[in-house]
């Protein structure tokens, strides 16, 4: 028996998808070992398609099929995922959408306006999701995952594909999210600019089947996530001047 | 373009005239069809043939006779009856077999076959082997009718089952949704529109399923009626009670199915 412990541990030694007609078995994954303390904000990075997505998954127990083990530690016990795109339902109103997530009589659905208030959707309340711009539908996903006041939150790209104002306020709003609830937070983005700006730690993964390349802690105040010259200072520090 | 009224008065004129257009143009081509009728009529009577081609007139006066009596009432009662018992039945089970082929390929790949053997089945086997079998009863009579409509309901549904969101379901799961709530908020919103077509056909084969199945072994409802007519070769009471009960099912199309329809649509763009 391994003793329980306050690190969340995730160890993939070893993820691949079976193969599929004529493509042959795809080894996504190999050797990764990492540990995360409660309440940081790790980044996980690298370029498309080399298994951060797949981790993400396994770590949110949508993939079982894997070698090696994630252990929660004691102290994960809710975690959300906000996915790459919006996974709304459509026949349910941005209200109910979110409402939906907690079990019925739940205190935590007391916190849903104000949620909504902070991310500027108060009038959108009762709209159905295919009504809003893609920016408002992620801003639902992000309430949603964070209104359950998750130990630990998945975030897959959640910005992806928006235009750069809106992205960058989104971010804004989710690190101030992120210094309310406290909570600890995995997110993947190829995006080196984001990371930096996000994350208290980034990990890079990366090589022909994805594995630990580096590991920085990112050294930015709150303050200075503002600062776009602070940001690309410290990203030039940790990825060179790329 | 209307250029002197404002655009506001434009599309409220335009929606006035919509609205009446949409009630003129049904009402007038049955009129109209009405009125082909009754000059076929009097053609046939003018060849003598009256009794085998009765006119509106003739077949509105039987309706009226037959509705006074309580006969009309009783017989179109008894038919909707049997819908309103085997509709559901078909539904149900026709549902919840096409989700499960859906959804589990090694059971759609064996039962597939079964299912094509069901759907080319005659209608009239099915009732003849159920009455043989059952008897003439009524359950025979429920069973033959829902049996004749279940594999159309499984197809539809399958289709359905077959292109759930796998998003949504990974959503439902990471959000701890559970059965229930994955079923009522995720899966069936999704299955709606297959329902509704498999609703809206459904009912429009069950309802001429009951008429043989009346017809063959019940001595009541509008097949029965039907049968009597075509021993005495009464033309006028059999298109008395035909067209008494395509209005009966016109009344459910347009006051249940259709606003069914336009509640569960309301979230789309």
């Amino acid at each position: 028996m391994e003793e329980m412990s306050d690190r969340l541990r995730i160890r993939v030694a070893r993820k691949e998808f079976p193969a599929v007609g004529v493509q042959g078995a795809n080894l996504v994954i190999e050797d990764l070992d990492v540990s995360i303390e409660p309440r940081s904000f790790v980044v996980l990075t690298g370029p498309s398609g080399c298994g951060k997505s797949t981790l993400l998954n396994i770590v949110a127990g949508l993939d079982t099929d894997f070698e090696g083990a994630i252990d929660l530690g004691n102290w994960v016990r809710r975690k959300t995922f906000v996915f790459q795109t919006p996974r709304l339902l459509p026949w349910r109103t941005v209200y109910d959408n979110i409402a939906l997530s907690l079990p019925e009589g739940d205190p935590r659905l007391a916190n849903i306006a104000g949620l909504i208030e902070r991310v500027g959707l108060t009038d959108k309340v009762n709209a159905y999701p295919e009504r809003l711009s893609l920016g408002m539908q992620r801003r639902v996903a992000l309430v949603r995952g964070f209104v359950q006041e998750p130990d630990l939150l998945l975030m897959d790209e959640p910005f992806v594909s928006l235009d750069d104002p809106t992205a960058q306020e989104l971010r804004q709003l989710l690190i101030d999210l992120w210094h309310r609830v406290r909570t600890t937070v995995l997110f993947v983005t190829h995006d080196r600019t984001e990371a930096v700006m996000l994350a208290t730690r980034i990990l890079r993964l990366g090589g022909r089947a994805a594995t630990r390349l580096d590991d920085f802690d990112v050294g930015l105040t709150r303050q200075q996530r503002r600062d776009s010259e602070a940001v690309r200072l410290e990203q030039t520090r940790i990825f060179g001047a790329s | 373009m209307v250029s002197s009224s404002t655009s506001q008065e434009y599309s409220a004129s335009r929606l006035g005239r919509f609205r009446s257009s949409r009630l003129i143009w049904p009402v007038l081509s049955l009129a109209a069809l009405v009125l082909l009728w009754e000059v076929a009529a009097l053609v046939a009577a003018y060849a003598g043939k009256a009794r085998t081609f009765p006119g509106p007139s003739e077949v509105t006066a039987t309706m009226v006779r037959e509705f006074r009596s309580g006969a009309l009432q009783m017989h179109v009662l008894a038919t909707l009856g049997r819908v309103a018992i085997s509709f559901p039945i078909a539904m149900f089970l026709g549902s919840a077999i096409g989700i499960a082929l859906g959804r589990m390929k090694g059971v759609d790949r064996f039962f597939d076959s079964w299912l094509i053997f069901f759907l080319n089945l005659p209608a009239l086997v099915v009732i003849i082997l159920c009455y043989v079998w059952l008897g003439l009863t009524e359950t025979a009579a429920i069973m033959a009718v829902a049996i004749n409509k279940i594999p159309n309901v499984a197809v539809t549904v399958r289709e359905g089952a077959r292109s759930l969101s796998r998003d949504l379901a990974e959503m439902a799961e990471v959000y701890n949704f559970g059965f229930w709530k994955t079923l009522r908020h995720v899966t069936l919103p999704q299955l709606a529109p297959f329902l509704i077509a498999a609703a809206r056909g459904g009912l429009a084969i069950v309802w001429k399923i009951v008429l043989v199945v009346e017809l063959l072994g019940r001595s009541n409802g509008v097949g029965y009626q039907l049968g009597i007519g075509f021993q005495l070769f009464d033309v006028a009471m059999i298109l008395a009670y035909a067209i008494a009960f395509i209005i009966v099912v016109q009344l459910i199309e347009i006051g249940i199915l259709q606003p069914l329809e336009t509640r569960l649509n309301r979230w789309r763009r």
